[in-house]
């Protein structure tokens, strides 16, 4: 007779089958057998949030990084639903994340026991699936169809809810099948045709852009590298949404920089006068297209990504590829290659008049700002920063707000994984505990999360985790007092008038450093704002970097609301011939 | 249009909505249900009528008949997010004007009142195939079959012959011919 083993036993036997290394997670009640299991597997690590919301985003951080999928273990009712936010976090912004959640024993479930809560009532919305394991005999089922479900075609999380009764009994433990079948739910649908299309409408193109996205991050490093050789197969300009940066270098003269409400000048511009546009692992998000009427409005749409609901959901296309990224790329480059061998001309001098016109809009240094030596300005920052860290392999987490669209505008990544952001959702506190994630799967490298001060405060606690495992992150605040983008927006739309977005009583972030027993570094002096910098750089160990910064700096380029991509406030200069007017308010 | 402050696009222009019929395959488990629910709910999109029921008991499949309305756009996504769910095998979908679909409702009519009522009643219902479940001297209980709208016209005109109640189903649909669903 096969041994028996307890339904803790199992859920480790499953996590080492998957070859989880670490898990994220907060004990409570009913999930004490799976805890107290915990000791009998020292292949996998335990690391204590101190919030399951930064369970959630530290398991979200880790698996941006390592492109392996995150696990968060977290008890029933509180437990669950605090870790609803970062499930959704992850349902929006495509990142596999397996929570196991504990619950109440079966006989208890819908009688309002001590902290029963539906958790797969409330998570259902926010993942891609989940299970209530309410029989012993499915549970290491469940588990590795979970871990599948999470990885394969458009990533996303799950959750699996195990009673407690069910952690305590026992049965024979199943190894994951190595092969299922796929349920009609296979990734590649294209066929050698589109991709023949799609080749045709690249030589004919005059006026091309590439508009890559997470999708390219999603797919793996070799997606990266066949982008990588795509564009420069083609000579087209490529530009990249927040998700999508680092799949191509953020230095190289091909690439015009970030896109949408705060992309750059020759990105926007590029995309509406564009006549073929060819959409690599992208949603449209509203963010990018600005108004759906004027979008690019004389382009052939190509649009190439895993989920085909993701295809013509906000913008219609000419042509639909669907299929796992680095497959159709690599055999775009295929075909391409193999055409050129036939007849050697390139359309690269089709071109090269586009590049005339780029280069114009470049001239327009979208991205300048003035620059001050009294005040930080909080732009500088994050370029001194980049000058700083940029020899380093530095992997970078951001809040939500200013900061962040600063980071993404002057912050250049040169590799996939290097960048998390909470892009869909933007849940202001979501750096601070993926940067301990990011630590954990990578812990020699520089890990450093650019925050604001408000969006800090959210996750704080997790300082608190940084400290117990000597997680050297950086926390650089850009501390304007306000809540920036809200400031900005109020500014711009609501005249001025700041509602509750001013920081009153903030605390004094270097003797917060203290109370969690990290170093604190305040800066609000451009002229020792380097050295400071290299002495974050230096510690080795958690730092809290507080950079005061000129309050009232507002992020640009900007797309007016109501107004198409070729219509951007550009810096402080041009602001007052291009104000918000009318109907344009609702766009912002 | 109002002035809007919202961080959103104002709505463009909308296609005109159609009346459309999906089936859908799905396993026969907790919570199915809520999903196909709650996906339409969640997303915005309508749900006419609904229909559902263990179709296979070995398979363990179940069939849900969802009567919606949408634009092409939003019947698309609709399609397309509804096979993305994991319990769901396949999905079908066809204009309510097919004409190579049947489409059927069943409905439950209770009459009261004196014999002519109820004879002129199931006169009414006589195209609809009607079936008399249960009687008694001032009642009687109607079953027909009828399609939604023909539902609808007979209920109102019951009324007034003393119709009390009424319960009614959800759609079922099924293809003429030798053909199924693919």
């Amino acid at each position: 007779m096969p041994k028996l083993f307890t339904g803790a036993e199992i859920v480790f036997k499953c996590l080492e089958d998957q070859k989880v290394e670490h898990i994220f997670g907060y004990p409570g009640g009913a999930v004490l057998p799976i805890y107290d299991e915990l000791k009998n597997h020292p292949s996998i690590k335990h690391i204590l949030v101190r919030h399951e919301q930064g369970a959630g985003h530290a398991a979200e951080g880790y698996a941006r990084s390592s492109g392996k999928p995150g696990v968060v273990l977290v008890t029933s009712g509180p437990g669950a639903t605090n870790v609803v936010t970062a499930l959704t976090d992850a349902y929006m912004d495509s990142v596999p994340l397996v929570c196991i959640s504990g619950q109440v024993p079966t006989h208890l479930i819908g009688t309002d026991a001590f902290q029963e809560c539906d958790t797969t009532g409330i998570t259902r919305p926010c993942t891609k699936h989940n299970w209530l394991v309410k029989d012993i005999n499915n549970l290491s089922k469940v588990i590795h169809e979970a871990f599948r479900v999470a990885t394969t075609g458009r990533p996303g999380p799950v959750l699996i809810d195990i009673p407690k009764d069910i952690q305590f009994a026992k049965t024979k433990y199943k190894k994951p099948k190595k092969e299922k079948k796929l349920n009609g739910k296979s990734h590649n649908k294209f066929s050698q045709d589109q991709i023949d299309e799609l080749v045709n409408l690249l030589s004919k193109s005059k006026k091309p852009i590439i508009y890559s996205g997470g999708g390219v991050i999603n797919s793996g490093p070799k997606a990266s590298q066949a982008l990588r050789e795509f564009v420069e197969l083609t000579g087209f300009p490529i530009t990249s949404t927040l998700q999508g940066l680092g799949a191509y270098p953020g230095d190289d003269n091909q690439f015009l920089g970030m896109l949408g409400m705060h992309g750059t000048y020759e990105a926007n511009n590029a995309m509406h006068d564009c006549d073929l546009l060819i959409n690599i692992g992208a949603r449209f998000d509203d963010r990018i297209t600005g108004k759906i009427d004027e979008f690019s409005p004389n382009s052939k749409k190509v649009h190439i990504d895993i989920d085909p609901s993701s295809i013509n959901k906000i913008i219609k296309v000419d042509l639909a590829i669907v299929g796992d990224v680095t497959t159709v790329i690599s055999k775009i480059n295929k075909t391409i290659a193999k055409r050129k061998n036939g007849h050697s001309k390139s359309n690269k001098s089709n071109i090269a008049k586009w590049w005339e016109q780029i280069e114009k809009w470049r001239e327009k240094d979208s991205l300048n700002f003035v620059n001050s030596d009294e005040s930080i300005k909080p732009q500088h920052a994050v370029q001194r920063l980049y000058e700083l860290t940029k020899n380093k392999d530095t992997y970078v987490t951001t809040e939500v707000g200013q900061h962040q669209m600063w980071a993404a505008q002057h912050y250049k990544f040169n590799k996939p994984n290097r960048w998390m952001t909470s892009g869909g959702l933007g849940t202001m506190g979501y750096g601070l505990p993926a940067a301990v994630g990011v630590q954990i799967a990578h812990p020699e490298k520089l890990v450093i999360d650019i925050a604001g001060e408000a969006s800090v405060l959210m996750t704080m606690q997790e300082m608190s985790t940084a400290v117990q495992y000597n997680l050297p992150i950086k926390i650089f605040i850009l501390n304007n007092q306000y809540m920036g983008m809200v400031r900005q927006w109020q500014e711009l739309l609501h005249e001025k008038n700041y509602s509750e977005s001013y920081s009153e009583a903030l605390p004094d972030f270097m003797k917060m450093a203290e109370a969690y027993g990290c170093k604190g570094i305040k800066a609000d002096n451009p002229d020792d704002l380097d050295d400071k910098i290299q002495e974050m750089i230096d510690y080795d160990g958690p730092v809290i970097f507080d950079c005061h910064v000129d309050p009232n700096e507002n992020c640009f380029p900007m797309i007016p609301s109501g107004k198409p991509h070729n219509q951007m406030i550009l810096g402080p200069n041009d602001q007052e011939e291009n104000k918000i007017k009318g109907k344009g308010k609702a766009l912002v | 249009m109002p002035k809007s402050k919202s961080a959103y696009s104002i709505p463009t222009k909308k296609q005109k909505p159609d009346t459309y019929i999906f089936v859908v395959w799905v396993d026969n488990e907790a919570g199915v249900l809520a999903r196909v629910v709650g996906l339409f709910s969640g997303r915005g999109y309508n749900i006419e009528s609904l229909a559902v029921a263990e179709v296979d008991a070995v398979k363990n499949i179940s069939r849900i008949t969802i009567v919606t309305t949408g634009t092409p756009q939003v019947i698309d996504q609709i399609r397309l997010q509804l096979t993305k769910l994991v319990p769901v095998h396949k999905v079908a979908e066809f204009k309510r004007e097919d004409k190579g679909v049947i489409f059927k409702e069943m409905a439950l009519f209770k009459v009261v009142g004196k014999r002519n009522k109820i004879e002129k009643c199931l006169n009414a219902c006589k195209k609809f195939n009607p079936v008399i479940l249960d009687e008694t001297k001032t009642s009687a209980v109607i079953q027909i079959t009828a399609l939604r709208r023909e539902i609808d016209k007979m209920n109102k005109k019951l009324k007034p012959l003393g119709l009390i109640s009424t319960s009614r189903t959800g759609a079922v649909a099924m293809t003429r011919g030798a053909k199924i669903f693919n």
